[in-house]
């Protein structure tokens, strides 16, 4: 089987988009941050696939820094899930509603 | 095209399944109900995309990966699950009430990118098959050509990530005390 740029691209897409509805459909703020990873995922996966394409490493260093993004982005978005659970004793996103007006 | 060809042949197989078990566990994390087993098909996944690093010769991404996502931020996720009481976060319906207007939505907004992707031509330069591998003319590891390139052309980025971890990090000690002075 041969594989291209597009393949890659596709498979991308589609975690992406999987991501993506999954932060748009869930209710647990602890999914929510597991689709963000998952997003972050799918974007490392074209870094790599276009770094390979064009034969520049570049690409790969991008994808050590995202990496960086998301461990700093999960220690943020956990604290801040402990933080919610300790003041509305649930998970559920649509209870932040004191904005709400 | 014979010059766009990234795998062929058993890879181009291996990166067929692998492809598709990562989708299917990602499909699974949204899917799942209890949050340990989205933590744990996460893990699945984040392996799985890992393995296709590592086919396309990114070894120290791969490398990376295992270690940093797969060891590193799911332990954690799965600590936190632990913290918060599991029953309570089962409770109650697991989707928001948009589900239906998202699923219809989701398509349009990403239309253009199958678009682009339909349309958009690549610069048609040969892959070269020790690109990750060279340093200058020399052939060494991949590790060491990806550090190359880290330390001598991107260094300032690289100490900027270093203190954005410090900020973070700063930053969930804080979250995490307020909470705690909170509960008593």
């Amino acid at each position: 089987m041969t594989i291209t740029i597009n393949h890659y691209l596709v498979v991308s897409f589609l975690l992406f988009s999987i991501g993506f509805l999954g932060v748009l459909v869930r209710r647990n703020f602890l999914t929510i941050l597991m689709s963000i990873e998952l997003m972050l995922n799918a974007v490392n996966l074209n870094l790599i696939a276009f770094s390979r394409r064009l034969s520049d490493l570049t690409g790969q260093v991008f994808s050590i820094f995202v990496i960086t993004i998301a461990a700093g982005e999960a220690a943020i978005g956990l604290a801040l899930t402990i933080s919610f659970f300790r003041q509305r004793k649930t998970l559920d996103v649509e209870e932040a509603r004191t904005m709400q007006g | 095209m014979t010059e766009g060809v990234l795998l062929s042949g058993g890879a181009g197989w291996l990166f067929a399944i692998f492809a598709a078990l990562a989708l299917a566990s990602a499909i699974a994390v949204v899917a799942a109900r209890s949050p340990v087993h989205s933590a744990l098909f996460l893990l699945l996944s984040f392996v799985l995309v890992a393995a296709i690093f590592i086919l396309q010769q990114a070894e120290f991404v791969g490398a990376v990966q295992m270690l940093v996502y797969a060891g590193g931020i799911m332990v954690l996720f799965l600590f936190v699950v632990m913290l918060v009481n599991p029953g309570v976060t089962r409770a109650g319906k697991s989707f928001q009430s948009q589900f239906d207007v998202a699923l219809v939505l989701l398509p349009i907004f990403l239309l253009p990118f199958l678009y682009i992707l339909g349309t958009e031509k690549l610069p048609d330069v040969p892959v070269k098959p020790d690109a990750f591998r060279m340093v200058g003319q020399r052939v060494v590891g991949n590790t060491e050509a990806v550090s190359w390139v880290l330390f001598r052309d991107y260094l300032v980025p690289f100490e900027v990530a270093s203190v954005f971890l410090l900020v973070a990090m700063i930053g969930a000690v804080v979250l995490g005390k307020r909470s705690l002075e909170k509960m008593d």
